[in-house]
């Protein structure tokens, strides 16, 4: 059993890594936290849902179709509710602004979808048998889509030249700018990568469970969050390790004390590490200046 | 630009003594004739609701503009009288009044341990884990079905009587929220106006400086809590009676999203703002009634656009400029 | 010699940077001592060690003989140590004679219950801690404006206003971190008065982080040099600008000339 358990936490906990970048990558760069980054994850899977069952898309289509437009409605997000503003307590107002966009989208996709849970069967379920686990063909598509994913990743941001100015902005957006890097662009690009991941994430997720509805972006972004704090927020390295963690936590806490409370783990995972090391496994402290 | 002298002429506004004790007089009287011009029960209703979001409002607003901490759990506390004073009641067949002392109570010290490990914490990761708080408590209602009855909620909560009256009538709670609501708006003002008061304003500007004055920051931050815990949880003992059933999607996170709107839309660390964005986001909705299925859209899109425009809120704690504890100080010495 | 305070090896390190390194200070009840050098060197920091915002790596702080290293630093202004901020931090909210209450420990450390019952005998104590703090903003000359938003001061009175929160704290010691930036010469010839009326009137010991030069020499009783962390040099002004050390450090960073023009 303890594999078994091992082993589907694994798999969410692939989920978990790839919405926890959003949440990691946006912070790096920014120091905000994308509240509505789960929202915007929500409605991809909404659309993709729609897409597949309405038009009938292959998967590979529908995928990218929909991470795409959660792309885009990231970008817009960043557009419309961080970059305007600019008042002295920036940081509250932007909390404040992101929590705003966050309701905003999730109440925006209960008017539009309904509030009741969908079905997405987008593939038939099969179960093989390997050494007494049971694993299913959803699984594996998971496993192989989120190592794809990581593996983009992991190239664009410190293979290329997108990456380097990336990473440069993670330091400083000020000196980035100095530098003539278009820290604008980069910024948009962050989210528009952290968004197309979520989107990719929540219709795997959607598929998985078989189950798309307005808050499923709540409680999925909550332990995506709780993983990037685990894993310390601003790193990749850390997101990814910490989406896996919280995943196989949440997998053996189910199975051995007690289902009913599974999705509290995630949550006292994260509150224990924010009170013990909030500068989580991988992530460097910070001073304040006097 | 226009808003701005606006505000500034309602600034300057000071009333002395008697045009003060005159403006109480008219207001105790719009208060009292209310229930006897308005027959409709559904709008008193309405005021009711606003009557408990007020004092809600400034329960969050004393911890989240006052002592500097964003709560996004506030419902936990809510939730917490409401379900301890409803236990009290049904099960231990305590009188309304000594079962809201005792919940509010252990609310209190519930605040204080809650919010002993998260003292170092700021800005988003408090807000995320006293959010991951609030949802831990609403998984603890759903399921602690012994204690809670689960989902489905305790109904049957039988009504208040308080001094020998019996409390049924909508018109009765009526008075009584009104009644709550002018306790808590003076000890509100009270507390504003005072050393602690605005020892714990400078402790949410900037720690550092406060603690150069000799503020005890940890101090002021835990007090905070209590003191706006404590408050959340005597309203939740009213919500409890006044519904007559409490169940756990009263207390679930997009209500705690509505209190933090309304401290944000009324402004943080402002009295009347409190009041202004409580009744606005409560009333709004029901006046315009096709409106109200998009009540959440509305607060969300609020959020953002008062964040855009006019951050400090409607009413910002800046209008506050005349220097209340000098002017009490003189005015009860010179009597 | 009736010490004040002292620093025995103070040392801290921020991760490989050693910011104030193995530094003994010592201060006279009543005389004023100076801190200086080049930007970096650790004046700041050494401050905030001996306020309580930092706790040292290693050594130890005495003030009034007692051994403070691991009091709080909310408890070491209760003790009498107070401080005014290079980058100055007044509460933005708040008017100028609001900002100096809020320092006064009667006003800060009132009760909850006092505050929400309190009657008359509450009115009539919150009546002298008015009464006192508008003389301390008579001392520093801005009485005239206590109604005024702090934030709405031009810079030097904003300066002047620290000081004067500084104060309403009831401290033996006060630190002043470049109290002087951003004044023009009159505002700085008021500053000296000031800081004469608090040693000498007021019997408040003071300790100076300044830049200006001309300013430094006129009202220090004493100068102790800071360079990389490490003091380099301590003595009577005319001594410090002999001292060849004291012109490298300062000349090798290229900052004498520019402290005389400012």
């Amino acid at each position: 059993m303890f594999f078994q358990h091992l082993i589907n936490g694994i798999i969410v906990g692939g989920i978990y890594a790839m919405v926890a970048l959003g949440y990691s990558m946006v912070y790096g760069v920014l120091q905000i936290v994308n509240w509505a980054h789960a929202d915007v994850l929500m409605f991809a899977t909404f659309i993709g849902l729609i897409l597949a069952t309405k038009l009938n898309m292959p998967v590979l289509v529908m995928i990218i179709l929909a991470a795409a437009f959660a792309a885009i409605l990231g970008m817009s997000v960043e557009r419309v509710a961080y970059r305007p503003i600019k008042s002295g307590n920036r940081k509250m107002a932007v909390l404040v602004s992101a929590l705003g966009m966050s309701t905003f989208l999730q109440n925006l996709a209960q008017l539009i979808f309904g509030s009741t849970t969908r079905q997405f069967k987008a593939i038939e379920s099969k179960t093989y048998m390997v050494g007494g686990l049971s694993i299913s063909n959803l699984q594996i598509l998971i496993l192989v889509v989120t190592a794809i994913m990581l593996l983009i990743l992991y190239i664009l941001v410190y293979k290329t030249k997108v990456g380097v100015a990336m990473r440069a902005c993670s330091v400083s957006v000020n000196n980035a700018k100095l530098m003539g890097i278009n820290t604008n662009l980069i910024i948009s690009g962050t989210f528009a990568i952290g968004a197309f991941m979520a989107g990719v994430a929540g219709i795997l997720i959607g598929v998985y469970y078989s189950a798309v509805y307005p808050t499923m972006g709540y409680l999925l972004g909550m332990k995506a969050f709780a993983a990037a704090i685990l894993g310390g927020i601003g790193s990749i390295m850390g997101s990814v390790l910490g989406g896996f963690i919280i995943g196989i936590i949440e997998c053996l806490g189910a199975g051995y004390i007690s289902p009913a409370y599974r999705d509290a783990f995630a949550f006292l995972v994260m509150i224990v590490i924010l009170v013990i090391r909030p500068s989580g496994l991988m992530g460097a402290k910070r001073i304040d200046k006097v | 630009m226009k808003m701005k002298a606006f505000f500034s002429k309602l600034k300057d506004i000071r009333l002395n003594r008697w045009q003060r004790i005159l403006l109480i007089i008219v207001l105790a009287g719009i208060v009292i004739s209310a229930p006897y011009i308005i027959e409709d029960n559904y709008v008193l209703h309405i005021l009711i609701l606003c009557g408990i979001y007020v004092c809600l409002t400034l329960s969050l607003n004393l911890i989240i503009g006052w002592s500097g901490q964003f709560s996004l759990g506030h419902v936990c506390f809510y939730g917490m009288g409401a379900y301890i004073t409803t236990l009290l009641i049904t099960q231990q067949n305590m009188g309304f009044f000594q079962a809201t002392l005792l919940s509010t109570l252990l609310t209190s010290i519930f605040a204080m341990l809650l919010c002993l490990p998260t003292l170092k914490l700021r800005g988003d990761y408090l807000a995320v884990i006293t959010l991951g708080f609030g949802e831990v408590f609403r998984l603890f209602l759903t399921n602690a079905v012994d204690l809670t009855k689960g989902p489905a909620g305790i109904p049957n909560i039988p009504d208040p009587v308080l001094f020998g009256f019996e409390i049924s009538s909508k018109q009765a709670y009526f008075y009584f929220i009104a009644i709550v609501v002018a306790v808590f708006l003076f000890f509100m003002k009270r507390f504003n106006n005072s050393g602690f008061g605005m020892a714990m304003m400078v402790v949410n500007e900037d720690d550092i400086a406060a603690t150069a004055l000799g503020i005890n920051v940890v101090k002021y931050k835990l007090w905070g809590f209590v003191i706006g815990g404590g408050m959340a949880a005597m309203i939740g003992s009213f919500y409890a009676v006044y519904m007559g059933m409490i169940s756990p999607t009263s207390f679930a996170y997009a209500e705690s999203i509505k209190m933090v709107s309304m401290v944000v839309l009324g402004g943080m660390g402002s009295i009347p703002g409190s009041v202004l964005g409580a009744v606005l986001l409560t009333a709004l909705p029901e006046v315009l009634r096709s409106f109200s299925e998009y009540r959440m859209v509305v607060y969300g899109a609020l959020m953002v656009i008062m964040m855009i425009f006019r951050p400090e809120g409607i009413w910002a704690r800046s209008n506050r400029m005349l220097n209340e504890y000098k002017i009490r100080a003189f005015e009860s010495v010179k009597k | 010699m009736n010490k004040i305070i002292e620093t025995k090896e103070v040392t801290i390190r921020f991760g490989g940077l050693v910011a104030v390194d193995s530094v003994n200070l010592v201060q006279r009840r009543g005389e004023v001592l100076s801190l200086i050098g080049p930007n970096g060197a650790g004046k700041t920091t050494l401050f905030n060690l001996l306020t309580g915002v930092y706790h040292c790596t290693s050594g130890n702080i005495f003030f009034d003989y007692k051994n403070i290293t691991n009091v709080k630093a909310h408890e070491r202004t209760k003790l009498g140590i107070a401080r005014t901020f290079q980058n100055i931090r007044l509460v933005k909210s708040m008017t100028v004679l609001e900002n100096v209450l809020i320092a006064h420990p009667e006003c800060n450390r009132e009760g909850l219950l006092g505050a929400l019952f309190g009657m008359g005998r509450t009115a009539g104590k919150r009546r002298q801690v008015v009464e006192e703090c508008l003389e301390l903003l008579d001392i520093v000359g801005l009485k005239e404006m206590e109604a005024e938003m702090a934030t709405s001061l031009p810079y030097g009175k904003q300066r002047l206003l620290e000081i004067a929160r500084g104060l309403a704290t009831k401290p033996q010691l006060l630190l002043l971190d470049e109290p002087g930036a951003g004044m023009n010469g009159i505002e700085k010839e008021e500053l000296t008065n000031v800081i004469h009326y608090i040693t000498e009137k007021m019997k408040v010991t003071v300790l100076i982080i300044e830049h200006d030069m001309k300013f430094v020499m006129g009202i220090s009783d004493r100068i102790i040099v800071l360079d990389h962390g490490q003091k380099i040099a301590e003595g009577k002004p005319e001594e410090i600008q002999t001292n060849p050390r004291v012109i490298e450090a300062y000349l090798g960073s290229g900052e004498f000339k520019d402290e005389e023009e400012a």
